[in-house]
């Protein structure tokens, strides 16, 4: 059986146009940092397991080690450094860094566009449903109790978070 | 002491650049012209290597250099670790760049290939032909001490280190007690699962040095690394980037040789970065430990005796095995006052992956096994958790097993009751088959290194002439906050806010080298080493002042920006304008200094006696475990930490290290099991190899007690390691107090439990 040795295709990243080629093995996690220069997606497994590649693809969060780069094709693509305007994302980045969430920050940007698609999806959840959301990305570092606090105080505001603790 | 800044949980300075993204950590760089690296690992746990053809790979498309052993100058180094001090042959160990002649372990490194592209490397390491002889191994360090074993290296023994305790007669105090409890404990192989994997990159640069910029925890690595090379020490240098997590697994020599040999050979940039499989199998691991623990006490709950013998495996390498071992035989009778004391500590060497540093460093494992005989001690004669260890826990003034008399101050009895108390009432299970317990554990770890490594940390401050401060000190930072507490520390002193500090960290040729980011050492340490520094610039700035202000230096205060006369409200100068005249007269701001830790004699012999470190932190985790009895599986639904950390410098950050030095030990005692079949790895991704995720984990109550009492700056001690002992008996505790089944292998997973509760006895 013969394969495509590339596939051309035509993909938004962040806002920008990129058209290129690529294997049809190559995931959008690798096309992503060693193509485009985007470098806040990280690779901490490739296997979908760690969830520091979390990305925003039409509209839908996903692991982007498990996502062929050709399957991109024609859609939008967006990384945390893309999300500088949305509003949502900065009050989560500024409530990461002022709750103690971030230790070394390897799963920091994925465990933001995690915490951003659900906060957009449950924008009242209780800490059980938050920390149900976020179970698929990992962190060694926080024991993820600051995250929980920085997704909460998003929700709910600062006041409401140092009324629960 | 009061203090403004220090001790506020501010966020960290490197929290913006993470939280945007923008951090450029190992393998987020990239050199032009740069070629991709990939390791050739050894196949068999134990063989003879008879040939390594590597002709078929250098004639492959892309690739631009082979390596094997026979390429590296020094290809076996007599390695210190890291240590800058030298101690005797006992601390020493075999650093083995590349297989050569045996292979020791599945996954040991034996070629190294550099080419155009990933794929290319990846292609090229299919071709390399290595021809071995598989050779029987041995995979049990009991099984490695047997006469007639199979040895594991060049030596004739498998033993890598022996230390022991003798503390009066334990013998005739056995004899003598009303109550015996005797256990063996097993713990597994685990591994540090950071999620950055090990990555680096090297180049060349225009003056011949061999430049590294790498994520590990040791920059001063780059001595070795010149070593391997046959190089001056100053022909290699290594940037330190923000590290994606260590936890000690970033301790040793990851991809630095690799990519120094390559670079070195090709005169190309190189990189090189683990996949998650390469990752498990290449780095170090904590060592298994079998402790047998024997305790014997009165009827009154007092202990007159301990009997512990700890047997390590130490893996395919020595490492950090030594140090690892002497840690654990001074931990060994724990954080009690016991009269007689027998400890007797081994590590050898297996066909298994290497073990070396992890959090908790040699006193995690016999923290499991004195917490939980203790515990069964108070059960047998009906004596409170709390109390049993008010009875026998280390007071002022009380020696350590060792002999050496701990003159600071110690408030274990209350660190372990406020901690069982912030429990609360307990829940209510009803009639179900899920039961609740509750269980205590204290713990005892040092912070900062062995007494006779004469360990130092420089650091060095600048006052610009706008009053804004240049901080440069090479501390890696692991993510901690290790950086962001030396800022506090010189914001505090003099008086300038945090968003004027700029600070240079982790680079062995720029920045003043402060040691490793290891043994919980760089708030002790370089936290000393930047205050001294501080307060030297502080003490110039305020003789300048007081001589513009006509004032006695005793009445000036800097804060603010400004030095101010504390008994004359108009006397009042900017710090700037203090900086300027300072300059005008030639005397510029710039301070490095050095602090150097208290400074002991080497062990000469096997018997470890006196002080071995220079001080400890204390701490206490109570929890509340719900327990399935029709499936075993444990549920963590409440945690309190309650540790003296001596002086918050940051809240946030030392917080952070209790919830999360708690977190891993969580997985420590439910879930995580690094499984070593007959030397082979069956545990290569995070779906086998399961660390806990959010659902997995409570809140962690924290409750920080500041005695001030330690020797880091302001009375600080310091709390990464620390935090991470006592949770695991903690939670094997409240299992038992739940179901009756006494957990003495971890981890405690649901098979674990429900086995232990049937074949009780």
């Amino acid at each position: 059986m013969e394969f495509k040795q590339q596939v051309a295709i035509k993909v938004t990243v962040n806002g920008a146009d990129i058209r290129a080629a690529v294997a049809p093995e190559e995931s959008l996690l690798d096309f992503l940092r060693k193509q485009c220069g985007v470098t806040d997606v990280k690779c901490g497994c490739g296997m979908g397991e760690c969830g520091t590649c979390t990305l925003v693809l039409a509209g839908k969060v996903v692991k982007s080690c498990l996502v062929l780069a050709a399957q991109a094709d024609g859609r939008e693509v967006w990384t945390l450094q893309g999300l500088e305007r949305d509003p949502l994302a900065a009050r989560l980045q500024d409530s990461f860094a002022r709750h103690g969430a971030v230790q070394c920050g390897f799963c920091t940007p994925g465990m933001l566009i995690a915490a951003r698609g659900f906060l957009q999806r449950s924008p009242q959840p209780t800490r059980a449903e938050i920390r149900e959301a976020l179970s698929g990305n990992l962190c060694r570092c926080t024991g993820y109790q600051k995250i929980v606090d920085a997704v909460w105080a998003v929700a709910y505001g600062d006041a409401a978070e140092q009324e629960r603790a | 002491m009061k203090t403004s800044i220090v001790g506020k949980g501010l966020p960290k300075f490197d929290a913006w650049p993470k939280v945007k993204g923008t951090v450029v950590y190992a393998d987020d760089f990239a050199m032009p012209g740069m070629l991709y690296a990939k390791v050739l690992r050894s196949r068999y746990p134990a063989a003879a290597i008879l040939a390594v053809d590597t002709a078929r790979a250098k004639a492959s498309p892309g690739v631009k250099a082979v390596l094997t052993a026979a390429d590296v100058p020094n290809n076996n180094l007599r390695a210190k670790f890291g240590q800058s001090t030298d101690v005797g042959a006992q601390f020493e160990g075999l650093y083995r760049v590349l297989a050569e002649k045996k292979v020791r372990y599945v996954g040991e490194p034996i070629a190294l290939v550099a080419a155009d592209s990933e794929q290319a490397a990846e292609a090229a390491l299919d071709l390399i032909e290595v021809t071995y002889e598989q050779l029987p191994g041995v995979f049990d360090p009991v099984e490695a001490l047997k006469p007639g074993a199979y040895c594991v290296g060049e030596n004739d023994t498998n033993a890598v280190s022996r230390f022991k305790i003798r503390k009066g007669d334990v013998d005739a105090a056995f004899k003598a007690a009303d109550v015996v409890i005797e256990n063996t404990y097993r713990m597994p192989f685990s591994d540090h699962a950071y999620l950055e994997p090990e990555s680096g990159v090297a180049w060349i640069d225009e003056h011949g040095v061999v430049t590294i910029r790498v994520s590990t925890q040791v920059i001063e690595h780059f001595r070795t690394v010149a070593e391997v090379l046959g190089v001056p020490h100053n022909r290699v240098r290594v940037i330190g980037t923000w590290v994606g997590g260590g936890f000690g697994g970033k301790e040793d020599i990851t991809v630095e040789s690799f990519l120094a040999l390559l670079t070195w050979y090709t005169g190309r940039p190189v990189k090189l970065t683990y996949t998650r499989e390469e990752s498990l199998l290449a780095h170090s691991k904590r060592h298994p430990f079998t402790i047998r623990n024997k305790i014997g006490a009165m009827r009154d709950g007092r202990l007159v005796a301990a009997e512990v013998e700890l047997i390590a495996d130490a893996g395919a390498y020595t490492y950090l095995s030594p140090w690892v071992l002497l840690y654990s035989t001074v931990n060994a009778a724990g954080p009690y006052n016991i009269p007689n004391v027998k400890v007797d500590a081994v590590a050898a060497l297996t066909n298994n992956p290497f073990s070396s540093a992890f959090r908790g460093f040699g006193a995690i494992q016999p923290n499991f096994a004195y917490e939980s005989q203790i515990d069964e001690l108070g059960r047998q004669l009906g004596i409170d958790p709390v109390t049993i260890r008010e009875l026998n826990c280390l007071q002022k003034g009380d020696s350590l097993a060792t002999g050496y008399a701990y003159d600071r101050e110690l408030v274990l009895g209350e660190l372990a009751g406020r901690a069982w108390e912030a429990l609360g009432p307990p829940r209510e299970a009803g009639d179900s088959p899920v039961k609740i317990g509750r269980g205590l554990a204290i713990g005892m770890m040092s912070y900062g290194r062995l007494t006779f490594l004469h360990d130092t940390s420089r650091s060095y401050v600048k006052l610009e002439l706008d009053g804004s401060v240049l901080l440069r000190c090479g501390v890696p930072d692991l993510g901690a906050g290790q950086a962001q507490a030396l800022c506090q520390i010189v914001a505090e002193e003099l008086g300038v806010p945090m968003d004027k500090i700029k600070m240079y960290i982790a680079d062995s040729a720029l920045t003043p080298l402060a040691g490793t980011s290891t043994a919980t050492r760089q708030l002790y340490m370089s936290g000393n080493a930047t205050l001294k520094a501080a307060r030297e610039l502080k003490d110039r700035l305020i003789k300048k002042a007081a001589a513009l202000l006509n004032s006695s230096p005793a009445d000036l205060r800097l804060a603010d920006e400004t030095i101010a006369d504390a008994t004359a409200p108009d006397k009042v100068l900017p710090l700037k304008t203090v900086v300027g005249h300072c300059s005008s007269d030639g005397d510029e701001l710039y301070s490095e200094a050095q602090f150097n830790a208290p400074f002991t004699t080497v062990p000469v012999s096997e018997l470890i006696t006196g002080q071995t470190f220079a001080d400890f932190t204390f701490g206490a985790y109570a929890v509340e475990v719900a327990v399935d009895t029709e499936t075993g599986e444990v549920t963590l639904e409440k945690a309190i930490a309650c540790f003296d950390v001596g002086k918050t410098i940051n809240k946030l950050n030392a917080e952070g290290q209790l919830e999360g030095g708690g977190a891993i030990s969580v997985g420590y005692a439910l879930m995580e099991n690094l499984m070593v079949s007959q030397g082979n790895l069956q545990t290569r991704s995070f779906t086998e190899y399961l660390i806990p995720t959010a659902m997995d984990l409570p809140d962690i109550g924290t409750i920080m007690v500041e005695t001030e009492s330690g020797i880091g700056p302001y009375g600080a001690k310091g709390v990464g390691e620390p935090s991470s002992n006592a949770m695991a008996p903690a939670i094997t505790n409240a299992i038992r107090d739940a179901v009756g089944a006494r957990i003495t292998s971890l981890p405690a997973t649901a098979e674990q439990v429900f086995t232990t509760m049937k074949f009780r006895k």
